[in-house]
């Protein structure tokens, strides 16, 4: 009788049309973090040499209609060891995409990278910065958006609707690496009457021209990067992050030839404070098969120029980047990479080292070291110069 | 331009169709680029494939390590393939995709999706003799095969797996090409690849590549389940082993842009 069950039950299911089908999966990674710093730290709760933190990152995949139709959702969880605001928890992506022959329409909280250089982002303005994670601006808060994409001769047009603002993080008073005041994020306040539910649009064209990918972009809406006004909360100052609106005109630009990766971002920000021209533009050499082995030696240079000058909020208003990195191609993909930035205006400098490898299937291990150097006070950097640190991960996927 | 180039590239198949005529005249080097063109003539129309790849990595003390692939493929008439990755292990580059256009002649577009920034970067295609995810295969091993990027000299029939062969040496056109030449052995009614040679800049043997299990699709096109590639001066070797062949899926150029690559997965 139960096998005669299982075989009816086994003759509906493959009976079934196509359609039906759904495709389902689930992948993701752990990670435990520990940083340890060098030096005594500068400022007031950051009394503290080392600290550990840990994330959880699964992400759940389904895939419909014959793959017509998917939906991804990653849940993201950091609990820290110190900082109460590191601790924290974001929805990275969920998100539904819907195939047409040239286009696709994608709904939901989702992550969009713009732009081609290694060691600023400025073009890169959708999503906002989770800067808790790190203080690179490389990690992001996923923002709520429909995205309608059109693939034509002449390249791929992005329509974006951006329904709603996701506030920047910061570092909380008891976080290292962060600014001698501390930022409120219950303090923000935005120049829109909207606040943050202002419908922000962008569009955006890019295209590859041979050995040329290029791209161009008119975003208009809330300013991800706050202005900070100094505000008093129960007898404490704090930052206040303001929002402004804006319109932005960005363009990007990469030349592939040979060994030689040319790289060029440039935006004019027009807000109701100010409209500025900046820029962050270099190269990446490679030498492939160095010393006759596998390993290649990448070679990068890059400049970041702000109209502003000394009045930037900018990191990179003046400032040289030079950086090697060296892959192995081996079977435990072992890289290193080295970079240095200089700042011609305020004479500082960082130095940061990142070493990872793979360990078995499923583990992978970075070693980073971070080092930073300011002398003088007006300079952003001034306030992480003796946040100088060594930070181990281990990373452990599933 | 395209059509003058379509029209001398018949010319020239015309002129090697009727090179048996006069099988007399014909020299080493002719009867090697004949062997290669009959060769890629043979495969021609395959259309689109899909197919899933599994590398078993081999250092010298036997330790294993695995990388899974899913592949589609575009065959583009008169030039090189077009084609998507999708890399699902090891895990820690699980999405990453990889996207190629290929060319017979001339640098190949490439581009790289890396999931955990959403960031899509075209990467040089320079490093043509570098190894595929860290196994014995190089980039250049893996990418489809044209008639342009070789010249040929054919050396002698032998007996192989296959029946009898043609051993063919090929000379690699591109100076960025690791090898100084290849020795391949084709076999003469199919003219499947069974073994290939591959010698280092210092022209020392370097590796061989087998094939083995060979399956017909589609009444004309023959794929290998197996391939082992042996480095003969590191004493590593990779297993590469196809599944799931299939061919006239109905792909098109539009699955095989930017778009298509930041959701291969």
């Amino acid at each position: 009788m139960n096998s005669k069950r299982l075989l009816l039950a086994a003759g509906l299911i493959t009976a079934l049309p196509a359609q039906a089908e759904t495709y389902y999966e689930m992948s993701g990674k752990i990670t435990a973090e520990a940083r340890y710093f060098t030096q005594d730290a500068q400022f007031q709760n950051q009394d503290y040499s080392s600290n550990l933190s840990f994330t959880v990152e699964p992400e759940f995949y389904w895939e419909w209609n014959d793959g017509i139709d998917n939906l991804t959702f990653t849940p993201y969880l950091r609990v820290d060891e110190n900082d109460n605001e590191r601790t924290h928890g974001d929805i990275r992506e969920l998100s539904w995409i819907h195939i047409g022959e040239d286009w696709e329409l994608r709904t939901g909280l989702r992550k969009v990278f713009w732009g081609v250089t290694e060691f600023q982002h400025l073009v890169d303005v959708i999503n906002q910065t989770d800067s808790v994670e790190d203080f690179d601006g490389e990690d992001k808060l996923g923002q709520q958006m429909i995205n309608l994409s059109l693939v034509r001769d002449w390249g791929i047009v992005d329509l974006y609707l951006l329904p709603g603002f996701r506030e920047r993080t910061f570092v909380g008073e008891d976080g290292r690496v962060r600014s001698g005041i501390v930022v409120n994020r219950d303090l923000a306040s935005y120049e829109s009457s909207a606040g943050e539910h202002h419908l922000d649009t962008a569009i955006r064209w890019s295209h590859t021209l041979g050995d040329f990918d290029l791209g161009a972009y008119w975003f208009h809406g809330t300013n991800r990067d706050p202005k900070f006004l100094l505000k008093n909360s129960e007898g404490t100052t704090y930052l206040a992050p303001y929002y402004e609106q804006m319109d932005q005109i960005g363009f990007d630009l990469q030349a592939t030839i040979d060994s030689w990766l040319w790289k060029l971002e440039t935006i004019n920000r027009d807000t109701s404070s100010e409209n500025y021209w900046a820029a962050q533009g270099g190269f990446e050499y490679t030498f492939y098969g160095i010393q006759e082995s596998a390993a290649d030696l990448g070679v990068l240079m890059e400049y970041g120029w702000d109209e502003r000058g000394e009045d930037a909020d900018a990191a990179g208003q003046n400032d040289l980047f030079l950086g090697a990195r060296l892959t192995l191609n081996d079977a435990s993909s072992t890289e290193m990479l080295a970079g240095i930035s200089h700042d011609f205006d305020y004479h500082s400098h960082s130095l940061i080292i990142e070493a990872s490898r793979r360990y078995g299937d499923n583990w992978k291990l970075s070693l980073d070291g971070r080092f930073f150097s300011s002398n003088d006070p007006l300079d952003l950097s001034y306030s992480i110069k003796q946040d100088d640190h060594l930070q181990l991960t281990i990373e452990r996927y599933f | 331009m395209i059509v003058l180039k379509k029209s001398l590239n018949s010319l020239v198949v015309l002129g090697l169709m009727t090179a048996p005529l006069i099988a007399s005249a014909e020299t080493a080097e002719e009867k090697g680029t004949r062997i290669a063109v009959e060769a890629k003539a043979s495969d021609k129309g395959w259309q689109d494939m899909q197919t899933s790849m599994n590398m078993i990595l081999r250092n010298k003390q036997g330790q294993e390590s695995v990388r899974d692939i899913r592949l589609k493929s575009l065959e583009i008439e008169n030039d090189g393939d077009k084609s998507l990755s999708v890399f699902d292990k090891p895990k820690d580059v699980k999405g990453t995709a990889f996207l190629s256009f290929s060319h017979a002649v001339g640098a190949d577009e490439q581009w790289l999706y890396l999931p955990k920034l959403k960031r899509v970067k075209r990467i040089a295609s320079r490093n043509k003799s570098g190894p595929f995810m860290g196994s014995e295969f190089s980039y250049e091993d893996l990418s489809s095969f044209e008639v342009e990027k070789y010249t040929y000299k054919f050396l002698r029939d032998e007996a192989c797996e296959g029946g009898t062969c043609y051993v063919v040496e090929q000379y690699p056109v591109d100076k960025n090409s690791g090898y100084t030449r290849r020795i391949a052995w084709l076999d003469q009614t199919e003219y499947r690849p069974w073994k290939i040679e591959f010698f280092d800049r210092k022209d020392s043997l370097l590796k061989t590549l087998t094939y083995h299990e060979y399956n017909e699709y589609e009444g004309k096109h023959w794929r290998p389940n197996l391939m082992k590639m042996v480095n003969h001066q590191s004493g590593k070797s990779t297993d590469l082993t196809y599944s799931d062949y299939t061919f006239k899926t109905g792909l098109g150029e539009n699955d095989f842009n930017k778009n298509t690559l930041k959701r291969a997965r």
